[in-house]
């Protein structure tokens, strides 16, 4: 630590870290090469953390890299990136190995894929250190124990000898910033340092991101499409469109006051906690939840549905088997929920938590193995394909990444035929095709893009495409699997809006599983949290939002950072005291 | 990179002003047959490997063409011996008349070279053709229903790996054709028992993807809809299976080539008087060496060399240009890089 803060010298505190001038990036493709980064002038101080937003495909995350002269072959770089006194640009291979570590570092998106899975951590931070200078094994062990104390690895004496698949994903990413940490690295470069990580954790991370911050006066390039994580950490904020900077401003600033209209349609398109009524209006909500249900489903206990319901739950158990002589895997343990004709189903939970399995056994791709699980008045539990065939036509299922749900030699059109000519709705595509039509126009395509392969539209238009394809055949429940986690926000928002357009004119049930509670917010009339396979909390959508029960989601709902700095800093010293205070108390659940 | 999203500057209206698919509407869809595997290929490629790409090409297309055309380019027929003007000489070297001169047997070398050509593609074609239907039917049958069957099969496929492919081509053709026989049932011996050899690789390919497959999204949210298992197949299944299969069938052709010459140099090809067969004929020129007689051996030995090289030469660069991080692509014109080294020197 203390080596550190000698290599800042008094008069670092004008000279940018890092200052990136005019640069222009273009990749050679079979096409016409593409022009990813078109000049790009940024700088980052030391003791700063510059966020660079943007959408997929604008440039920010090849504009970082280029920091580290992490380009592929195929990249044509110009302009300048001038880090320690050095034009990055123009290093050669051996001189950029040297910058690498010592001056710049990078913590990638992955951290299961960022370490060495045959390697101890201890071994994979010495071997940084090496790399960099002259240390003894005893020296760079000491050291190696030392860093992972300073980022938070509980009794890392021992831990320092441990393989990378023995520590948790958050753990992971601790790990890649500690090797960062350990040269001294002046600059680190965050590419998403979250986006894989559950929203709890996620917390966490950002805290520690901050300490090193402020710690050891580091200069952090944080990359992310996630505008609350950007009000949670960033001082300064470049807003990348398109391989340009359209707008470069103090976060508070930016936030505060957008002067880009790009920017202020990024933000107005960020789902929002508590903006509960943005697409749903109360008074629809109203007719459709019956004050029975309301008080059953708050109780959280095997509710008396009507015999209508659409999806009836009762102590469902879902089991992976096991390698032999192993016990099986118990993903979902004795979950109750029912689904009403035409309500909405929110299950938020972490990764793991069982909400897609859920979602699969609805459906029949997973088999239930114990309890009850009633769809459409058919038992899923011990189901034969056979029986349930014939029901498939009113169950409707849209995929979390619309990239692979198609196949990508159908086009659009004959892809959404699919369902009406598998059950005899139509005799072949020309017949089909009224009513493909109409469909495309209500989820707001134009109806030529039929005849377009799902590879030549985008994320957001294949995934309107795909719930074109889950309605066509007018089911009763719709199955909706983390359906807008794979997109951009402003594409999310979108989407979203079809969705419950749809929803509201059509009164289909729908279960709609996401990680993120904002957009399941806005979505459901009833909200189920799940945690390591249970069911935790259940009720409507304000009474889970706004006056949580369970202390897991209590812990949830304070760790989703929200896009505005001012109110996330409150958040944040919030959750800081729920910590605090839930630490003498034993782990929920 | 180029990920088009609806992210155009447009408050009012979230949807986007511009098209975002409008750049793929300029590039019309091309037309069905330059998406065809080889002629994809060969318009995407530069520098060597295009090169290589196209000398295999011709190689290929040199041979087919001696095969479709051999009884008007070749001089006399195959197990032709005399002509009008008597008895051909024994072990003639090459002359006017005989261009690549005659056999021990008196046999026209340059006639069976040409002859030899339509044996070696007919074999090839009926011995790819048959492992490729056997195997892809297979593969996708056992990776998809997976269970006992899938077993057995895999087990059945991994036992004929471990006999040497010789020895068990020598074993099918006896089996088949009692060693030796005429035109069409040699061709078929030979054929069958390359084909046997082959099969178990194909489906080995062909299963590997279809367990892939079945696990994607696609094909899931065809079980959900409720498609029948043939239909899945058919329909989702083969045709994304299949993409890696030209690659297989032209580096297999080759080695097809060598095994069918195999079993003709030890004896177990198709009869001298049935057809023409280029392992035939090297096995009778081993005697000619120590005689210093070269035409009865070089001739028939470079028509293997060059029509293996030939396909193999196709096969590697579809598998280089198949792959985006092997394939070479054109450099653009490098960006001016003056205010780079201004800045170098304020650095």
């Amino acid at each position: 630590m203390t080596v550190v803060q000698n290599h800042t010298q008094p008069d670092a505190a004008v000279q940018p870290a890092v200052e990136i001038r005019d640069l222009r990036i273009s990749f050679t493709t079979d096409a016409e090469p593409v022009r990813a980064v078109e000049g790009v002038n940024l700088h980052v101080q030391p003791g700063e953390v510059l966020a660079i937003v943007g959408e997929s495909g604008s440039g920010k995350t090849v504009t970082a890299k280029s920091i580290l002269g992490l380009l592929p072959d195929n990249a044509t770089v110009s302009g300048a990136v001038v880090l320690a006194g050095h034009d990055v640009v123009q290093l050669s291979a051996a001189e950029l190995r040297q910058v690498r570590g010592r001056d710049v570092a990078m913590v990638f998106q992955e951290p299961s894929t960022a370490l060495n899975p045959v390697f101890t951590v201890g071994w994979q931070i010495a071997e940084g250190l090496r790399a960099h200078g002259e240390y003894s094994r005893k020296k760079a062990r000491a050291r190696a124990i030392e860093i992972l104390g300073t980022v938070g690895i509980p009794d890392p004496q021992s831990r320092v000898n441990q393989y990378p698949h023995q520590f948790s994903g958050g753990q992971k990413q601790r790990i890649v910033i500690a090797m960062a940490l350990a040269l001294g690295s002046k600059v680190i470069v965050a590419d998403e340092p979250t986006t894989a990580l559950d929203v709890t954790v996620q917390a966490e991370i950002l805290d520690l991101l901050r300490r090193v911050r402020d710690d050891f006066g580091c200069a952090i390039v944080l990359i992310t499409h996630n505008m609350g994580v950007v009000a949670d950490l960033a001082d300064r904020v470049a807003v990348m469109y398109r391989g340009e900077v359209v707008e470069e401003a103090d976060a508070r600033e930016l936030f505060a006051d957008p002067q880009h209209e790009y920017t202020q349609h990024l933000l107005g398109a960020v789902p929002r906690l508590g903006a509960l009524t943005s697409y749903r209006k109360p008074g629809a909500r109203s007719t459709r939840t019956t004050a029975e249900e309301l008080s059953a489903g708050a109780a959280g206990a095997p509710s008396e549905a009507p015999a209508a319901a659409v999806v009836q739950a009762r102590d469902l158990q879902i089991v992976y088997p096991g390698r032999l002589g192993r016990p099986g895997f118990h993903a979902v343990k004795n979950v109750n929920f029912t689904i009403a004709p035409g309500e909405v189903l929110g299950l938020v939970g972490e990764s793991g938590s069982g909400k897609t399995t859920i979602g699969r056994a609805i459906v029949g791709l997973t088999r239930a193995t114990g309890g009850s699980l009633s769809v459409l008045g058919h038992e899923m539990v011990g189901f034969k394909e056979r029986a349930f065939r014939p029901l498939r036509s009113r169950v409707g299922f849209v995929f979390q990444d619309p990239a692979t749900s198609f196949n990508p030699l159908l086009t659009v059109g004959e892809a959404i035929a699919e369902p009406l000519l598998i059950h005899d709705q139509a005799q072949d595509a020309a017949g089909a095709k009224a009513k493909v039509q109409a469909l495309l126009d209500a989820v707001h395509l134009p109806t030529h893009y039929g005849q377009r392969y799902p590879h030549e539209l985008s994320g957001g238009q294949r995934q309107r495409a795909s719930l074109a394809r889950a309605l066509a055949l007018d089911p009763e429940l719709l199955v909706a699997d983390e359906p807008t986690s794979a997109l951009d926000v402003s594409v999310q928002a979108r989407v979203l809006e079809v969705f419950s357009e749809l929803q509201e004119r059509l009164g289909f049930a729908t279960l709609f599983i996401s990680h993120d509670l904002a957009v399941v917010g806005m979505l459901a009339d009833h909200i189920g949290v799940l945690y390591r396979g249970e069911l935790v909390e259940h009720g409507t959508g304000e009474q889970v939002l706004t006056d949580p029960q369970h202390p897991y989601t209590q812990r949830l709902l304070a760790s989703v950072p929200v896009p505005d700095p001012v109110e996330q800093k409150q958040r944040r010293e919030a959750l800081a005291a729920h910590r605090a205070a839930e630490d003498g108390q034993p782990q929920p659940v | 990179m180029s990920v088009p999203t609806n992210g155009a500057p447009a408050v009012s209206t979230p949807e986007p002003v511009a098209d975002p698919v409008a750049h793929g509407e300029a590039a019309q869809r091309e037309p069905r047959w330059k998406r065809l595997p080889v002629i994809w290929q060969l318009r995407r490629s530069v520098g060597l490997q295009r090169g290589m790409l196209i000398a295999g090409l011709v190689l290929c297309a040199m041979f087919i063409l001696m095969a479709v055309f051999a009884p008007l380019i070749a001089p006399y027929g195959f197990n032709q011996l005399s002509d009008a003007e008597g008895n051909f000489p024994r072990q003639g070297a090459p002359s006017a008349q005989f261009w690549w001169g005659t056999t021990v047997g008196g046999y026209d070398v340059f006639s069976r070279v040409v002859w030899g050509a339509q044996t070696a593609v007919l074999t090839v074609l009926l011995a790819v053709l048959a492992s490729i239907f056997l195997g892809i039917g297979l593969g996708l049958i056992s990776g998809y229903l997976g269970g006992w069957l899938d077993r057995i099969l895999v087990t059945i496929a991994d036992a004929i790996y471990a006999f040497p492919s010789l020895l068990l081509a020598i074993v099918v053709s006896i089996v088949i054709s009692g060693g030796e026989s005429g035109f069409l049932s040699g061709i078929l011996a030979a054929a069958l028992s390359i084909t046997v050899v082959f099969v178990p690789q194909y489906f080995r390919v062909v299963r590997a993807e279809t367990v892939r497959l079945k696990s994607e999204p696609f094909v899931e949210s065809a079980r959900v809809l409720g498609a029948s298992t043939p239909r899945i197949l058919s329909r989702h299944v083969l045709r994304n299976a299949t993409r890696s299969l030209p690659l297989i069938i032209t580096l297999n052709a080759s080695e097809a080539i060598l095994t069918l010459a195999g079993l003709g140099f030890l004896g177990f090809g198709i009869n001298p008087t049935a057809a023409a067969e280029w392992g035939y004929d090297l096995n009778r020129a081993i005697s000619d060496v120590a005689g210093g007689i070269w035409w009865t051996g070089v001739f028939p030995g470079a028509a293997i060399v060059l029509l293996v090289l030939g396909i193999t030469l196709v096969g590697e660069s579809l598998n280089d240009l198949s792959d985006p991080r092997l394939r070479m692509r054109r450099r653009p014109a490098r960006l001016p890089r003056k205010t780079a080294t201004a800045m170098k020197g304020a650095a």
